[in-house]
């Protein structure tokens, strides 16, 4: 079936447009981000040179992927529940969009804001560290391969997210239950990627793939697995 | 009724209708929402769907507009079969305003409306969106967020979004309801507008006098159909007027007595020596009930006309849902 270009894009813009004055998304897009952007810039300054062999044994770029699996889950979140608690949802259904054309834009909206502020944060952090740490500090954090598997993990596990978020939502009358619900259910992503960052758990090269392989393999199914989940006729009557 | 019927009722046009519902019916488990529900609807027809609280109006909107799946029967909506497979074809060609107005409240009224401009992918949307917000007086209201509009205005919203794709067939749900007088009068004008340009709308409402002002037909509805018809017609249905006999003693052979009176319609007997006859003209017919009832050598204990209101035949065609299955 076609999808339509312009339909996904107004619900993207409509979304964007809404997460702008909607206070309480505003600040939870914001505290992630600030959180795991303090806490590595804290441990990189305060670690005595002393120390840089530690921070070389860890990955402490990884610790941030905590900010695109986190943030888009609040979004998500509210992707689906917060139309139904508003009564928006019955009336988008009963034009032409797709259920495709829909998620597709909600998950659109989700992932675009994350992902630029998760790399608008790293840009901060690596400028920082850069420009204030001490070389041997530096020299231990910005390693090419980290920031390559940075880079390329953040979009892969901000959709993971984001179809999380979805499929919590679609089951979800209530945005708070859906947030907390999101939140909960990506912690053992942040754990994984907080215990490889500190060396916890040691990152080999075959480690390495899988943590982006499967990902990859989680975003590519994770959409088969949410639009059936759309059930065009519980979300209207549901809700009641 | 006022001057508006100016165009042919549906049953007169050759167009294939606009709805076409044979023996529609919906369940929840074992809970029944609508059931053996059939009517069409003409184009350019402006169709009430009159019914109580719970009688299933929401839940037959939502039906034909694609939303919930009907659980047997059939129908046609726009020209196209009420089917999975065709409801994108028919959401294409409808626009439903359901009974609370859905919109976006951070966003403004011109927001709200560019949105719904792209889903129907309009051709010219700056334009399309401008005329609905001038046929529905919200021009100057364009940039306002919908969460400070009143709920009237909200409605009126809401309606400007429903006319944006110029719609084959407009179902309004309840469109009017917690309104106050004022707006409810406002979003009255407004329909009959759209009823002038002939616009085809399925409109549902429990409120009786509101299916009568507006509509060229009324269907009654409480779980099944009770009645269908124009308006007058309805009227006079239920406006018939009757003569209350009452006699000491049954008569021998009421059928003698007022199977010969000219003015006499039909009669019925309504408990014990109670007769009530149907006439149109009650104040004309009485005498010669009297004289015939007298020749018939009964003692007359009473006559009297009595008059139902639309209210009253409305409330007596809408009860009995507890026969109407598990509920
Ligand atoms: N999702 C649902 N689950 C169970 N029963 C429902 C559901 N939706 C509606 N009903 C029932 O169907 C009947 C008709 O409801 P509705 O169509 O909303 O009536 P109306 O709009 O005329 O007030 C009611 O008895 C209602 O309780
Ligand atoms: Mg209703």
């Amino acid at each position: 079936m076609r999808m339509s270009g312009r339909r996904i894009r107004a619900v993207v813009r409509k979304e964007l447009r809404e997460y702008r004055r909607h206070g309480s998304v505003v600040v939870a897009t914001a505290i992630f981000p600030l959180i795991f952007l303090i806490q590595p810039l804290i441990l990189v300054f305060m670690v005595p040179s002393a120390g840089a062999a530690t921070l070389e044994q860890w990955h402490v770029l990884l610790y941030m992927l905590a900010i695109p699996v986190l943030t888009p889950a609040v979004l998500a979140a509210y992707a689906v529940a917060g139309e139904r608690q508003q009564g928006s949802l019955e009336p988008v259904l009963t034009t032409p969009i797709t259920t495709e054309e829909f998620l597709l834009g909600k998950a659109l909206s989700a992932l675009v804001p994350s992902v630029g502020v998760a790399y608008a944060v790293y840009a901060v952090f690596l400028g920082c560290v850069a420009l204030f740490a001490q070389p041997a500090a530096a020299a231990a954090v910005l390693r090419p391969p980290d920031i390559a598997a940075q880079v390329l993990l953040t979009p892969l596990l901000a959709t993971f997210s984001i179809w999380v978020g979805i499929a919590i939502s679609t089951r979800s009358s209530d945005v708070r239950v859906a947030q907390q619900l999101c939140l909960l259910a990506d912690l053992p992503v942040v754990l994984v990627t907080s215990l490889i960052a500190f060396d916890v758990i040691h990152l080999t090269p075959a480690l390495g793939v899988i943590l982006i392989v499967l990902p990859l393999i989680a975003d590519v199914t994770g959409w088969r697995i949410v639009a059936p989940m759309f059930d065009r006729e519980r979300l209207v009557t549901g809700a009641r | 009724m006022g001057d508006g019927d100016t165009w042919p009722l549906a049953a007169d046009r050759d167009d294939p209708p606009a709805l076409s519902v044979r023996r529609l019916s919906k369940r929840f488990g074992d809970r029944v929402a609508f059931e053996d529900v059939s009517f069409d609807v003409g184009r350019g027809e402006v169709f009430g769907f009159l019914g109580p609280n719970g009688a299933g109006k929401t839940t037959t909107v939502r039906a034909l507009g694609t939303l919930i799946a009907p659980t047997s029967g059939s129908a046609t909506v726009a020209g196209w079969p009420l089917e999975p497979e065709n409801g994108m074809e028919i959401r294409r060609r409808i626009a439903v305003m359901p009974e609370s107005p859905g919109l976006y409240l951070r966003l403004s009224v011109l927001e709200n409306l560019e949105l719904f401009a792209d889903l129907y992918e309009l051709a010219d949307p700056r334009d399309r969106i401008e005329r609905s917000l001038r046929a529905m007086d919200l021009t100057g209201r364009a940039r306002d967020a919908c969460g400070i509009l009143s709920k009237g205005l909200r409605q009126r919203v809401a309606l400007a979004r429903a006319l944006l794709g110029e719609p084959e067939v407009l179902f309004l749900d309840e469109p009017t309801a917690g309104l106050d007088p004022v707006a409810a009068r406002e979003v009255h004008e407004l329909i009959v507008g759209l009823r002038q340009r002939g616009v085809t709308i399925f409109l549902t409402t429990h409120r009786l006098e509101e299916a009568e002002r507006l509509c060229d037909r009324v269907a009654i509805l409480n779980t099944t159909l009770r009645s269908i018809g124009r308006p007058d017609e309805l009227r006079d249905r239920l406006f018939a007027r009757t003569l209350t006999v009452r006699t000491a003693a049954p008569l021998d052979a009421p059928d003698r007595v007022f199977g010969g009176l000219q003015a006499i319609e039909g009669w019925r007997e309504d408990g014990r020596a109670h007769y009530v006859l149907a006439a149109s003209d009650p104040d004309g017919a009485a005498p010669g009930v009297t004289r015939a009832l007298v020749a018939a050598g009964a003692d007359v204990l009473s006559i009297t006309e009595s008059r139902r209101s639309l209210e009253d035949v409305y409330l007596e065609l809408i009860d009995g849902d507890v026969e109407a299955g598990p509920r």
